[in-house]
Formats: structure tokens, C-alpha cells, sequence
């Protein structure tokens, strides 16, 4: 499994890591198949936002094999991917690039480690207050709490628009719990007891 | 025929106009939607990206709900689509945490055993009701309108069960079966960006301003989505990207069944037609929407 790496070269933040990355790829099916990488770049340029990436999918899996995963985990592009899959489906070693994006977000929420300038993250942990809270998604409330956190302005910004909506019944202004929420609550409390064992 | 109908959290508010005009469409052809009682939010992408145990458990929750009623599952947002699917999917790959799975399911009284299927209402009205129905029900045709058919990310991939990844064709079958026109532009599975347009929005006004130019290029009167976040981010951001490109984006964003339901004869307003954001003009309604000579 561990085949790829090179322990000799590597410092005790990159080796713990790396072991830690090694554990979200055995949650994938075949997440192995990261180490049959071409860098052939067929992931980066199937992405249509790429060239809006600090480190591209191509240069994730390189930095990731030169033992540079700290700087993978400080990097926009994890947190930037829209999960189109594009990568994924014309990937001709079928790499789900896509999910291992995810372990490495993953791995970045663990070991708190976040692009400096780029708060998105904050968005992910508002989505999951909103499930926990009224087990359905409120898109006002989301998108508000994301903003209040981030970015205050461009919530003014957003007024017009939310209120046009409004106005066509397409944006409810409260939240609206569902009948059973305690029981999505319970599911949500026993999944994280499950996956901490 | 009868499904059980998952709308999920977008269709309650912003993408009411699909949950109405789906609604509508199967009505008519006498297709039966029973809702999933106390359904909860799927946990998209997010949940899914960020735990994974979590996101799988929550998403199976509306499984098992759906498993009860012994029906398939009929889910229209393509995010949902693909959320529930990936969970069974995941659950086929490791029946280790599939089990893990139901012990979370378990602290509610539920448990998941058998595989539901879940089918996209595009899928449905070409593959199970099949054309030849849908045209039989039509009172008018679309003769004349030219849509650009746009299918996003998550309805085709990561694994698309009922057409090509690349170049479907679903969308455009049925709606030139209804005499509708669709052109060919070479976005028809390129991003919208989704969350992006909050998280990012430089990004998702780029990729929103390409897709509505290239529709545009081709000559198309109106895109047609199959998704609640592809068609918010094509309509409502247009004066937006106006204002960013300097262009001239009017263009309408329609629900494929929208698009359908007209062509039934179904009133626009059961169709959420007047509450769009750009509207179908009305001068490119009347001489094109032709009864159809029978």
C-alpha cells in the first residue's frame, strides 16, 4: 500500500499525513489506483476551472508522490472543486479523482490545516448545522449563515435579489423543520460514534 | 406505474417551477408520484465530501424510507440523483459499511437491506413511459423553438446508467419528439459551477457567461435544464454577468418538463412558468407553440 513513499525523505508532519491520507483512500473503492497516475494531465484539462486552481489535479497527485501533501491541504483547489466528475469519467487509469479530493478535504478538516484566504469550509459546517438542526436544507439560512461569516458586504449585495425571489415564491425566509428531525439526529450522532471507533 | 417521488430541499423553494411542472407532466400521463414521507435533505455533495459515514447515513435514511413503500425512487435534482445512487453504489462496493450504515439507521428504528432504485423523470418519460406516449399526450408542438439541451454534471456523471457520458441524448430526443429543435453546442455536460456561485462566484460567472454564449452562438431561444442548481445559476445570475462581461444575456432557463408540459397543453402558471425569472417571451410563444394538427 505504501509502496510509493519514500519514508527516508520524509519529516514526521508529512509521514503522519501521509498515513492519515492512506487511511481515507482505503474508503474509496480503489483509491489505490491513485499510485497508477501517468501525469498525463487528462484531469486538468477535462476541469473547466483548472486555471482558476493554485495547484492543478495533475500537480496534486504529483506533489502528493514528491511527499508534499502539507502544501496540498493549503491549497484552494481542493475546496474550489465543483464535483462535476469530469476528471473521473475520462481518467484512462480510472482514478476517481474526484473522491480523493474529498479524502484530502477531509484529511484538511482533521488536521485543521485551511487555505489562509479562502474560508469556504465555512459553507460545508453552516450545510451541516442546517441538517442537524430541521433535517432539510434551507437555502436562505445557509447561504446567510455563509455570508455573516465570511463575507458580511456582499450579503447587502444579495438583498435584491433574494427579495425578486421571494416574491416568486421560490425562497422560503424561515426554516421548516421536518416532522421526524429527531430521528435524522439520532442517524447523524450514532454515524459519528460509528466512525470514530 | 408509480414511484416514489423524492422532490429534495431545492425543489421546496427555488426550484419549485420543476417540482410543479414534473408533478404536472406525470400527472397527465397518468404516471403516480407518492411522496416519501418526512423526507430529509440527501446531504448533497457537502455532507458527502466532508463525512462520509455521516453523509451515507443520512442519504440512506430516505433510502429506507423509500424500500418500505416497495417502490422505486423518482429523484429530479440531479445532485440528489446522484447522492442517493453513489450511496448504494457504496454500499454494493463494501458491505462492511453498509452495515455500519444500518447500525447509524438502526438508532431510528430503520434499516436498509434491499437496493432501491433510483431513476432520474428524464429517464422515466423516455424509457419507461417511452416517446410514442409522451407525443400521444402532447396538444400542441414546439415546432419552430430551438433549445439548447443542457444535462450538467451530476445526472451523467460519475456513472451515467441510462445514456452516453459524453454526448447524450435523452433530453434531445424527447424534446424534438415534441417538434421542439435541439441544437448542438458543445456544453451540453460542461459545469455550472454549482455552490460555487456562493463560494466563488469570479468562477461561476465565467462558466455560467461561456454556457449561455454558446447557447447563444447555436442559435438557441431557451436552455433546458434538468436541475435545480444548473438552471438558478443560468437564470437568475444573467444580469449579474451581464454587468461583469459587458453582455447581452436574455436568454429563458427552462425545465425540460416545463418545456413538456406546455407542449400537453397545461396551463403555464401549473407549470411555475410565471414565476421565472426571464420568461419565455410570449412573441416566441404564440406563432411557434402550434396546435398540432391531428
Amino acid at each position: 500500500m505504501r509502496a510509493n513513499s519514500f519514508p527516508e525523505m520524509e519529516t514526521t508532519r508529512e509521514s503522519e499525513l501521509r498515513t492519515a491520507f492512506w487511511e481515507q483512500v482505503e474508503t474509496i473503492p480503489q483509491g489505490e489506483k491513485i499510485k497508477n497516475c501517468l501525469q498525463c494531465g487528462t484531469c486538468t484539462g477535462s476541469c473547466p476551472i483548472s486555471y482558476m486552481m493554485d495547484i492543478t489535479p495533475r500537480e496534486v497527485v504529483g506533489l502528493f508522490r514528491a511527499g508534499r501533501i502539507e502544501e496540498i491541504l493549503k491549497s484552494r483547489t481542493i475546496w474550489i472543486c465543483a464535483s462535476c466528475y469530469a476528471c473521473r469519467v475520462r481518467c484512462p487509469q480510472g482514478i476517481l479523482v474526484t473522491d480523493l479530493l474529498y479524502a484530502l478535504k477531509r484529511l484538511a478538516m482533521e488536521k485543521q490545516v485551511y487555505p489562509s484566504d479562502f474560508p469556504v469550509y465555512a459553507l460545508s459546517k453552516s450545510f451541516i448545522d442546517n441538517v442537524y438542526k430541521y433535517g432539510r436544507n434551507h437555502e436562505l439560512g445557509l447561504v446567510a449563515k455563509y455570508l455573516v461569516r465570511v463575507d458580511p458586504l456582499k450579503l447587502l449585495a444579495n438583498a435584491t435579489f433574494g427579495l425578486s425571489m421571494m416574491k416568486r415564491g421560490r425562497l422560503a425566509v424561515m426554516p421548516k423543520a421536518i416532522k421526524k428531525v429527531h430521528e435524522v439526529r439520532k442517524i447523524i450522532d450514532r454515524a459519528k460514534q460509528i466512525q470514530s471507533v | 406505474m408509480e414511484f416514489a417521488y423524492y422532490p429534495g430541499c431545492s425543489l421546496e423553494t427555488a426550484g419549485k417551477p420543476y417540482d410543479q411542472s414534473v408533478r404536472e407532466v406525470f400527472r397527465v400521463l397518468g404516471v403516480g408520484l407518492r411522496e416519501i414521507e418526512d423526507w430529509n435533505c440527501c446531504g448533497a455533495t457537502m455532507y458527502m465530501s466532508i463525512n462520509k459515514m455521516v453523509g451515507y447515513s443520512v442519504a440512506a435514511r430516505n433510502l429506507a424510507l423509500a424500500q418500505d413503500m416497495g417502490l422505486e425512487i423518482c429523484a429530479p435534482c440531479n445532485s440528489c440523483y446522484t447522492v442517493l445512487r453513489k450511496t448504494n453504489r457504496h454500499i454494493q462496493w463494501d458491505p462492511a459499511s453498509g452495515e455500519q450504515i444500518n447500525q447509524a439507521l438502526a438508532a431510528a428504528g430503520l434499516s436498509y437491506t434491499k437496493m432501491v432504485e433510483i431513476r432520474h423523470p428524464l429517464d422515466i418519460l423516455v424509457n419507461d413511459v417511452k416517446l410514442d406516449k409522451v407525443i400521444e399526450a402532447s396538444r400542441y408542438s414546439l415546432n419552430g423553438l430551438k433549445v439548447a439541451p443542457y444535462y450538467g454534471c451530476q445526472l451523467v456523471r460519475p456513472v451515467f446508467h441510462f445514456d452516453d457520458i459524453e454526448e447524450p441524448q435523452t433530453m434531445d430526443r424527447l424534446l424534438e419528439a415534441l417538434g421542439a429543435e435541439a441544437v448542438d453546442y458543445p456544453d451540453k455536460v460542461r459545469c455550472c459551477g454549482g455552490m460555487l456561485m456562493t463560494t466563488f462566484e469570479e468562477v461561476a460567472l465565467r462558466l455560467n457567461n461561456e454556457l449561455l454564449t454558446h447557447a447563444e452562438d447555436a442559435g438557441a431561444d431557451v436552455i433546458a435544464t434538468a436541475c435545480p442548481l444548473c438552471q438558478i445559476n443560468l437564470e437568475c445570475y444573467q444580469t449579474q454577468i451581464n454587468k461583469q462581461f459587458g453582455t447581452n444575456h436574455k436568454m429563458p432557463i427552462l425545465y425540460f418538463s416545463q418545456l413538456v408540459g406546455l407542449a400537453m397543453g397545461i396551463e403555464g402558471e401549473k407549470l411555475g412558468m410565471d414565476t421565472m425569472m426571464t420568461p419565455l417571451p410570449p412573441v416566441m410563444l404564440t406563432p411557434k407553440l402550434e396546435k398540432r394538427a391531428v
